[in-house]
């Protein structure tokens, strides 16, 4: 059984023995971005690709690919703003709302 | 051709362990089950094993690092007694509801409040709905042939449950008896390596471990534990008929004592039943009446429908508990015979007795006293109260 | 062994704590799991352990694992020695030629699963000498439960319970230092850090922790905007205030040897980090400067020890 196909209405022969889970990260599969108030917004034509927003992120969710950083994965942001008040350029501004 | 040995309990079982090889072992020394890591480690010293020894500063973290290492793919087992076991108590359901084929060899000891050091059950029976298999031994050859088939036990797929395979603090766990030992290689071939499909260190798949469920998953992860109870069933008996063609020894649930033509009925656990024995032999001979004793092996899973149609028959059964579980009335297996034989619709009158705690002997003449006593109650059709006490000095 | 930092590069490595978890927004705790796990060699492999905590509950809530590796949580008390047990089969195990590739053994805990309760179990595995790392997230309380007090909590500060109160000044103790207990073990390498604005130092003294043989322990002060009362947007401001006020000095310990990596140009007075924290708001209420003179005795106290067994 994969864990995709276990939900809360999985009978208990489904369930993985031990509830343990035979795969990686498959928390990629929650949504966590639904629990923003507030949005980040990524300004690229400020951004320096200094990167000092990436490690901030507590929800890994400022991709890094060969040393740039792309557009914010807002399936998991929750919009806490760290990374916002970090940029030493302005590129990134917070919005209210999702 | 087996071995003839003169062994202790707790040198049993640490012949077991040898002869097994498992990769882990962490262990704490605790009194009567100190001397199962002494000998395991002399044997590493020795460089006779490849066991890797854990010397972990508490009982707790022995089972924590005994799950770590059977989550991580090695054959794990720990040691201890009494207190210590209490101290894992946390532990023993995880290592359950993680599914981990762990041995724990128990040797039972009175839980502590006064401190004592000899033998009663407290401390496994306080664990019997930890989710545990629980294997119980009347003598050394008893315990290192149920240590021998735990690991097959618990590593069958079917199962995937950890084993506690327990003795009688001091009693047998000190006492030096007879024993005959299996070879080495049969050993090995029974036992066989172990393969764990998953596992934390398996380069393919990585694995995770000990979730948080909500309520939505519980249930049903307590339902699937529970299947695997069920199946421990099927698989004992098979481990036990695959033993016996090893050793030609025979074992099962429980172990029926003269109960073929039987009408007075002890049920009992552990070394005591030695005692028990002697007893039936003694008024057998000398007055003919039908004594019996029905010893329980497997405590967890509880063989219920088995023992009710063991016993369902008998005028009366006296049902001797070594713990108090303080319910005010009968003790755990007193308790659980009782509603045995309720759902069976069995007419026999039963009394609990308490006996042997914190190491209180139990002699042959006790044992025909409890004899004498399920004649009347038989006669009489009165049994006074739930529970009783053998060997209990009162006013 | 330690190679130059090179930020860019090491910020590019493969993510190994996915999105999805349930940490609260602005969580210092994943940020410290985040930044421990970049340290890890990409070509090794990890197994993850975890005390119960915020981190456990939120980052393996069934079925969804926030871990590219492999991870274990056992229970509240017990990371350390659950830990000794994984690392021990890996020993085994690779001697009897079972598993072939090279895994690393860190564990994570909170301040109340590392300071407190699982201290005999994290102290055992260090005596030990097994070849993990124990990394205490530490903000200060156990925050999973709802801010109550830990011996990692600083004083005066005002928890679920050791509130401010008429007649109470928050909690009264002054914490533990658990980085020196750690040190007095004897192990090859101790670290104290928190984040910087590249994260060098946190990755150096991961790095150091996971590839030193034997045991180690890393200390990392995170903190928790829901815990200590502050805006999530802060958090960064918090860390550099915690660091130039010298309340959480930066150091490690390597074969005993104690080194500062990080001074202050200018030590800051401790009010600096204290007032933009909610937990010690009844401190600037009039009448209780003496508080903060305390806070700050304490403060200078431990920075002139630390300094002197840094020389």
């Amino acid at each position: 059984m994969k864990s995709i196909d276990i939900n809360e209405k999985s009978p208990w022969q489904d369930i993985t023995e031990g509830n343990k889970i035979f795969e990686s990260a498959t928390s990629r599969n929650f949504c966590t971005g639904e629990w923003r108030t507030a949005t980040p917004e990524f300004h690229i034509e400020k951004c320096k690709q200094c990167l000092l927003c990436a490690p901030v992120c507590p929800d890994s969710s400022i991709p890094v690919k060969d040393g740039k950083r792309g557009e914010f994965d807002y399936d998991h942001c929750k919009g806490c703003g760290i990374c916002a008040k970090v940029c030493p350029f302005g590129a990134i501004t917070m919005r209210e709302g999702k | 051709m087996a071995i003839r040995e003169r062994l202790s309990g707790n040198e049993a079982v640490a012949y077991a362990i040898k002869q097994i090889n498992p990769d882990v072992m962490p262990a704490f020394p605790i009194t009567p089950s100190t001397e199962i890591p002494q000998y395991v480690a002399t044997y590493i010293a020795n460089g006779e094993i490849d066991t890797e020894f854990i010397h972990v500063e508490s009982e707790h973290s022995a089972m924590s690092a005994t799950i770590g290492a059977s989550a991580a793919g090695a054959r794990a087992l720990t040691a201890t007694s009494s207190c210590g076991m209490a101290l894992m108590w946390e532990e023993l359901y995880v290592a359950a509801s993680d599914r981990l084929p762990i041995v724990l060899a128990l040797v039972n000891r009175a839980l502590t409040g006064p401190i004592n050091i000899n033998a009663d059950h407290s401390d496994s029976m306080g664990a019997r709905d930890s989710g545990w298999i629980q294997i119980y031994a009347e003598s050394n050859q008893e315990v290192y042939d149920n240590f021998l088939q735990a690991f097959p036990i618990a590593e069958h797929p079917d199962v995937h449950l950890p084993v506690m395979i327990c003795q009688d603090g001091f009693i047998t766990s000190h006492g030096v008896e007879n024993i005959l030992l299996v070879e080495d290689e049969k050993v090995k071939e029974f036992v066989g390596e172990y393969h764990p499909e998953h596992f934390l260190l398996n380069n393919k798949e990585p694995m995770a471990v000990g979730p948080y469920a909500v309520s939505n998953y519980y249930m049903e992860t307590k339902r699937a534990q529970r299947e695997a109870m069920k199946n421990a069933k099927k698989v004992i008996l098979e481990m036990a008929d695959k033993f016996e063609k090893l050793t030609g020894r025979k074992y099962s649930f429980f172990e029926e004592y003269k109960m073929e033509d039987a009408e007075y009925a002890v049920v009992i656990i552990g070394s005591a039943a030695g005692t028990c024995k002697a007893a039936i032999d003694h008024i057998r001979e000398t007055t003919g009446k039908k004594v019996g004793l029905v010893k329980i092996r497997v405590f967890r899973p509880f063989p219920e429908e088995e023992l009710a149609e063991a016993l369902k028959d008998m005028k009366a059964i006296a049902v001797m508990d070594r713990s108090e579980m303080f319910s005010a009335t009968s003790g755990p297996l007193g308790a659980e015979v009782r509603a045995a034989l309720y759902q069976a619709k069995s007419n026999a009158e039963v009394v609990n007795y308490f006996y042997g705690l914190g190491g209180r002997d139990i002699t042959v003449e006790d044992f025909q006293q409890v004899y004498a006593n399920l004649e009347v109650m038989a006669e009489t059709h009165e049994v006074k109260g739930m529970y009783d006490y053998i060997g209990l000095r009162e006013k | 062994m330690e190679t130059a930092y090179q930020f860019k590069e090491v910020m590019s490595k493969p993510e190994r704590l996915a999105p999805g978890h349930r940490m609260c927004a602005g969580c210092g705790g994943t940020i410290t799991v985040r930044a421990v796990l970049r340290a890890l060699h990409e070509e090794d492999k990890a197994v993850i352990g975890n005390a119960t905590g915020c981190l456990e509950v939120s980052s393996f809530m069934y079925p969804y694992t926030a871990y590219e590796d492999s991870y274990i949580h056992n229970a509240f008390e017990n990371a350390g020695a659950t830990l000794s047990g994984v690392e021990t089969a890996y020993r085994v195990l690779k001697k009897k030629g079972k598993i072939q590739d090279t895994y690393k053994f860190i564990t994570f805990g909170g301040d109340g699963g590392t300071y407190d309760i699982g201290l005999q179990s994290l102290s055992g595995a260090m005596e030990r000498g097994h070849d993990m790392v124990y990394v205490c997230y530490d903000n200060g309380a156990y925050m999973n439960t709802g801010t109550q007090r830990s011996s990692a909590t600083p004083q005066f500060a005002d928890t679920t319970t050791t509130p401010a109160g008429k007649v109470s000044s928050g909690k009264v103790q002054v914490r533990k230092d658990l980085a020196a207990i750690m040190a007095e073990h004897h192990i090859p390498y101790v670290g104290q850090t928190t984040f910087t604005s590249n994260f060098k130092d946190i990755h150096t003294k991961a790095e150091k922790a996971i590839y030193t043989p034997g045991a180690a322990f890393l200390n990392v002060l995170s903190p928790c905007p829901r815990g200590w009362g502050y805006d999530t947007s802060e958090l960064m401001n918090i860390c550099k205030l915690a660091v130039d006020t010298c309340y959480w000095p930066m150091f490690e310990v390597v074969d005993g040897q104690w080194k500062l990596t990080y001074e202050p140009k200018k030590k800051l007075p401790i009010e600096d980090f204290l007032r933009p924290q909610k937990r010690f708001s009844h401190l600037f209420k009039a009448g209780n400067e003496d508080l903060i003179g305390q806070f700050q005795m304490e403060v200078d106290k431990r920075w002139e020890e630390l300094c002197k067994k840094c020389q």
